[in-house]
């Protein structure tokens, strides 16, 4: 006779990096509902728009999230060139472009390893993450930080890389797409991987369009959202296609990602080939005045930066919406009706990144 | 190291970091940085766990279950606290929901600085709570032969 329970799922709990909570309500070993529950990590930090000056808050910014902290950091600075008149180098464009793929290609080998690691497939989650390594080599060399870059302004970036250094950034990736084959080849092709993640988690296209998902989520429904098609950056000056997968389970939203690996390469060797001389930064010439919404596409989907200045140095509101929180709609979704065994893999199949969600 | 007769286990949570140091805690465990040659297992739970690593500040929601994880944790044990905001609260320290420093909920023995930490101080600060430990250790077989004796 079936019974129904409800078994709490985290906050602390060995399969999750991060805090969320989940209460589960199963009938038997299958999944009948899911609710989230929020806020273990929420420091507020939108609030400290209005105690740091304008220029200083990117280092707030940044801090939003570990993982991908350049693409917040430039996704705010977006925001308050507009209220400030500032047009960006080109130089300085496309060196925030190429931060930006380095950023994305450590966040996804990050996500792999972690998503193989649930899988239980250890091995591989090593794999990943020593091949991660060499991506916070570059980082590291190019910007002085390995997680939190600090390299991003308001008008510009605040370090050039050298012509030479480009160039042997350029010939590295040739060895880099090697060994990112290598991995792609099991996670796209092994048969565990399969059996484990093939029609587990299924969003629909409906749905994905409907509850709002973004990012890696979306696309691995067959929504073809990438918000660096919209050109900011370097983006407009590039040619490169979105990936989109259709069958909308958890072995399309992992094939989607490790796609975007090789776009990734792709796009900064044609930053690499075509960045142009010039200077990086660009003094504003006012204080921050009105509002806009700044947009890009971090590695979990799309991420908004609002902006508001009142004239003076310190902005009077930032808001910010992460890719995360806009997946969870769809997370829940995906949970109903899901064995209990499988909730492990489906939650890490958004890439949750609950710092970013929570602030 | 002669003090690394033992395997200790960590265990790590996140209170409310950015993620930052909780990649560098993680980054330690794969192939680069290798803390698994030393023994060291990233366990998720309490009771297998001899070494507490938290990385961000407490903040109003999680003050309960940083107290509860600990609580759960057999003597002897060692808390080490990953990054500025765990130490003091760092750049989130002014925020709303921040309180400040794990220490204002419960005891910290290592204080690892870094905005993130990298992984080689995570390691240095991870070595050094395994001496404390060994140290409690100590102090806790006096206790029980003292008690044995009769309670001089």
């Amino acid at each position: 006779m079936s019974r129904r329970i409800v078994v709490p799922f985290g906050p602390q709990h060995p399969v999750l990096p991060e805090p969320i909570h989940l209460d589960l309500v199963l009938k038997d070993e299958h999944v009948e509902e899911a609710l989230p529950s929020i806020g273990y990590v929420h420091r507020g930090l939108e609030t400290l728009v209005v105690k740091r000056e304008y220029p200083e808050y990117v280092y707030i910014a940044e801090r939003t999230c570990g993982i991908c902290s350049f693409i917040h950091g430039m996704t705010y600075c977006q925001g308050v060139e507009q209220l400030v008149d500032c047009t960006v180098p080109e130089r300085a464009l496309f060196l925030r472009t190429i931060w930006s793929e380095y950023s994305r290609l450590h966040s996804h080998l990050l996500w792999l390893g972690l998503f193989a690691d649930a899988l239980g497939f250890e091995n591989l989650f090593m794999a990943s993450w020593r091949l991660r390594e060499s991506v916070l080599d570059v980082l590291e060399e190019t910007t002085g930080g390995r997680v939190i870059q600090g390299s991003c302004k308001v008008g510009g970036v605040r370090r050039d890389i050298p012509g030479e250094t480009l160039d042997r950034m350029r010939s590295d990736l040739t060895a880099f797409e090697r060994r990112a084959r290598d991995l792609a080849e099991v996670f796209l092709h092994d048969e565990s991987i399969a059996s484990r993640t093939r029609g587990v988690g299924v969003l629909s296209r409906e749905d994905a369009y409907e509850l709002g998902a973004a990012g890696p989520t979306a696309r691995g429904s067959g929504v073809g959202i990438d918000l660096r098609k919209t050109g900011y950056a370097a983006y407009g000056r590039l040619s490169f296609k979105p990936v989109v997968e259709t069958a909308g389970d958890c072995h399309a939203r992992c094939a989607v990602r490790v796609r975007e690996l090789f776009t990734s390469i792709e796009i900064i060797r044609e930053a690499i080939a075509k960045i142009p001389d010039g200077p990086i930064e660009e003094k504003p010439k006012k204080n921050p005045e009105g509002d806009y919404f700044s947009r890009a596409e971090q590695p979990r989907g799309e991420l908004v930066h609002y902006v508001k200045g009142d004239g003076s140095r310190h902005l009077v509101r930032s808001r910010i919406r992460t890719p995360t929180l806009t997946n969870l709609p769809a997370l829940v979704r995906m949970l109903k009706g899901c064995n209990l065994a499988d909730v492990p893999v489906i939650v890490l199949s958004i890439d949750p990144c609950i710092g970013c969600a929570e602030r | 190291m002669t003090y690394l007769s033992r395997s200790p286990w960590i265990l790590h949570y996140d209170a409310s970091s950015c993620n930052g140091c909780d990649i560098e805690v993680l980054a330690c465990l794969s192939p680069l940085y290798d803390v698994e040659r030393f023994g060291i297992i990233n366990t998720g739970n309490p009771k297998h766990a001899d070494v507490l690593v938290i990385t961000g500040g407490i903040n109003e929601q999680n003050r309960e279950v940083v107290r509860n994880i600990y609580d759960q944790m057999p003597d002897p044990k060692v808390v080490v606290a990953v990054g500025i905001c765990a130490c003091t609260g760092g750049v989130f320290r002014e925020c709303y929901n921040v309180v400040g420093g794990i220490d204002c909920v419960i005891p910290v023995d290592v204080y690892v600085p870094g905005c993130a930490a990298r992984p080689e101080s995570i390691i240095d600060g991870i070595v050094r709570a395994l001496s404390v430990l060994e140290e409690k250790r100590a102090k806790g077989r006096d206790a029980t032969a003292t008690v044995a004796r009769g309670g001089e």
